[in-house]
């Protein structure tokens, strides 16, 4: 019952006339931004992110996550029309969906991705209210030690699950802990890698590093890729599903749900995982595994199903104990840190209004992303026939202004430019930014837990591993390493992230 | 011995060279000890095992049987345009105010794409600076100068 008068507390937040705002203009702008090519929830977000600063904290994160799944609904739309996956989590998606455009049936893809998605992403918003409280709970039992390893256990977590070369990943993963340590150190107030900047003294500014190593370097590589689109022509009808599509669809979002949400919880799980597994699953389990990608239904209402619940319980780790279990909930992190609020177990009892606001809001996003996203699909799609070659300098333009407005001062603008010289490198040399993005959110937190234990143990680093549940987190994270490094397995990483 | 894969090459060594950088400047903060840490004790482990990772990620390539893999193709133009629209905006906003900076950003932004159109992009350029002044100069109330600053001192 506590559960419910939570989710009461919820509702009274999220439907505040103001917050359905909020909700309403972050569904609508993520969707609006996502649509655009080549832009996921995680470009999105880094160059959407100032606009939400001026808000208070509550209406701020609620939008947040408004634009979060916005720019998924309008990631699996362009995947659909235009077989041009905003992310990697709606690549999947692309296969049958695409197909079943192809054949006229355009407009069914696009019912089935928005009602998967939203059935998968009403029971993920229970999984995460009904998990929040008792782990949150478990986290306040944690010391500096369990804190510690349980943030390398997520850190090398991320990596296993990503795609691309292991170690080039926890290279980018230390580099973003010391890039995180720029600014002043908290408990002795030393300035550390400030090289007398005076706006380099609070660190290097989350916004700057995001819009960097993801919205502007992202536009440079496409223009690299010198690419004309070919946008679907055809009329967009038939939105109403039959009676025999969602007898179709109903397993397929089944299975597609309670593996996602499984999956979302996990470290480096989240979206991108969950959809393909979804997918793998499906089509192993299906009587018919050779008509999937040739525009099966099913091979679209899992996987859209799966990484909308992923995306949503993948909050559960950053909520309940402050560890972002991927790029976008680090994304999320750092807007809560510049909101002044520190993700972790302390969110839901210091906090509650906004925590349960922030559940609940998920869920009224996903039913105005429903109502609002079918009838809005034709404005979307004239919105994709916009060329690149006019829509690119606004984007930069955009990013410029949001990034003026954090602090008004230029300096964070130039900032922005160097982190997008340094994302387009790392670009060139197949290093991924997303590890580096959640070591710079981790960095400062776990420096932190390390000083603590090392402090109560006098020096001893054993405590890592005496302390049965940090000895736990440990060893989670090197069987992962070693699984993912014994040679049959890792072969067929490379080939399902090939076929992805 | 020959670098078989050149983006391990370089991606060793620019992990290498945060690593040393990163110990070079923490051992000038205090580094402590274990029990006491300095400010120094953490970035100097880290930059340490970056090092260890960066030779690791280096040396991997350097001896790899495997057929030697071409360097990442680079195209000057794209990065130069874009970075730079961005950096000049920086520069002529507090000076030149909004409207020319936009404009002037838009069309360095442009020319990046290959099919770039002069004529096509000064429209581009004066449509976004309306839209800009209206929504955020008009409706947010954003505090930027608009305009260039020489012409209102002389006003």
């Amino acid at each position: 019952m506590e559960l419910l008068a939570n989710l009461s507390l919820g509702f009274q937040t999220a439907v505040s006339p103001e917050n359905l705002l909020y909700c309403l203009l972050g569904a609508l702008i993520g969707t609006l931004i996502g649509v655009l090519p080549g832009i996921g929830p995680v470009q999105t977000i880094a160059i959407l992110m100032p606009t939400t600063f001026a808000l208070p904290p509550v209406s701020a994160l609620i939008m947040l996550a408004g634009i979060y799944y916005g720019a998924q609904y309008g990631g699996s739309t362009t995947s659909i029309l235009v077989n041009v996956p905003g992310e990697a989590s709606s690549v999947i998606t692309c296969l049958d969906g695409h197909q079943m455009a192809r054949q006229g049936k355009a407009g069914v893809a696009l019912s089935v991705a928005a009602l998967s998605s939203f059935v998968a992403g009403s029971f993920a918003t229970v999984v995460l209210a009904v998990l929040a409280v008792p782990l949150s709970e478990f986290a306040f039992k944690f010391g500096p030690e369990e804190y510690f390893s349980l943030m390398v256990f997520g850190l090398i977590g991320s990596v296993v699950l990503a795609s691309g070369s292991m170690i080039k990943a926890v290279g980018m993963i230390v580099l973003g802990l010391l890039l995180g340590m720029v600014g002043t150190d908290i408990t002795s107030g030393a300035h550390r890698f400030v090289f007398g900047i005076p706006e380099l003294a609070d660190g290097i500014g989350f916004v700057s590093l995001a819009m960097g190593l993801f919205g502007i370097c992202d536009i440079i590589t496409s223009l690299e890729k010198k690419e004309k689109r070919d946008i679907l022509k055809s009329k967009l009808t038939g939105f109403w599903l039959s009676k025999k599509d969602l007898k179709t669809a109903a397993p397929a979002v089944i299975r597609g749900t309670l593996c996602g949400s499984l999956l979302g919880i996990l470290p480096g799980g989240g979206a991108i995982l969950s959809s393909f597994t979804a997918y793998m699953l499906e089509k192993k389990s299906s009587r018919e595994p050779e008509s999937f990608g040739k525009g099966n239904l099913r091979g679209v209402a899992a996987p859209e199903s799966a990484n909308n619940a992923a995306a949503q319980t993948s909050f559960v780790p950053l909520l309940t104990l402050g560890i972002p279990p991927n790029v976008v909930l680090a994304m999320m992190a750092g807007a809560m840190m510049i909101h002044g609020i520190q993700p972790g177990p302390r969110v839901i009892t210091n906090n509650p209004a906004l925590f349960w606001g922030v559940i609940v809001s998920m869920w009224v996003g996903n039913v105005i992303l429903v109502l609002l996203n079918l009838p809005l699909v034709g404005i979307w799609v004239r919105l994709l026939s916009i060329p690149y070659r006019l829509l690119y300098p606004a984007i930069l333009l955009f990013c410029c202004i949001g990034l003026y407005s954090v602090n008004n001062n230029t300096f964070d603008i130039h900032l922005t430019a160097l982190c997008g010289l340094l994302g387009y490198i790392f670009s060139k040399l197949e290093c991924e930014p997303a590890p580096l993005i959640l070591g710079f959110i981790l960095g400062p937190m776990m420096e932190e837990n390390l000083r603590r234990a090392l402090l109560l143990s006098r020096g001893d680093p054993s405590v890592f591993f005496t302390r049965p549940l940090s000895l736990a987190f440990l060893l989670m994270a090197a069987a992962m390493l070693v699984v993912v490094a014994l040679p049959s397995i890792r072969r067929k990483r490379e080939d399902a992230f090939k076929e992805a | 011995m020959r670098i078989t894969d050149p983006k391990d090459a370089y991606a060793g060594l620019l992990f290498v060279l945060f690593g040393a950088a990163a110990m070079i400047f923490s051992i000038k903060y205090t580094i402590g000890t274990a029990a006491k840490m300095g400010p120094g004790y953490f970035p100097f482990v880290l930059g340490a095992v970056l090092c260890a990772i960066g030779s690791v990620v280096g040396l991997k390539s350097l001896f790899r049987s495997k057929e030697a893999e071409k360097g990442p193709s680079l195209d000057w133009k794209p990065v130069a345009l874009v970075l730079s629209s961005v950096v000049l905006f920086g520069l002529f906003l507090r000076p030149l105010g909004l409207l020319v900076s936009t404009i002037l950003m838009i069309v360095v932004a442009s020319a990046a794409s290959h099919e770039f159109r002069l004529k096509e992009a000064l429209v581009n350029a004066g449509a976004l600076a309306f839209i800009v002044l209206m929504i955020f100069v008009y409706f947010l109330d954003f505090q930027v100068p608009v305009w260039p600053s020489f012409l209102l001192t002389r006003a």
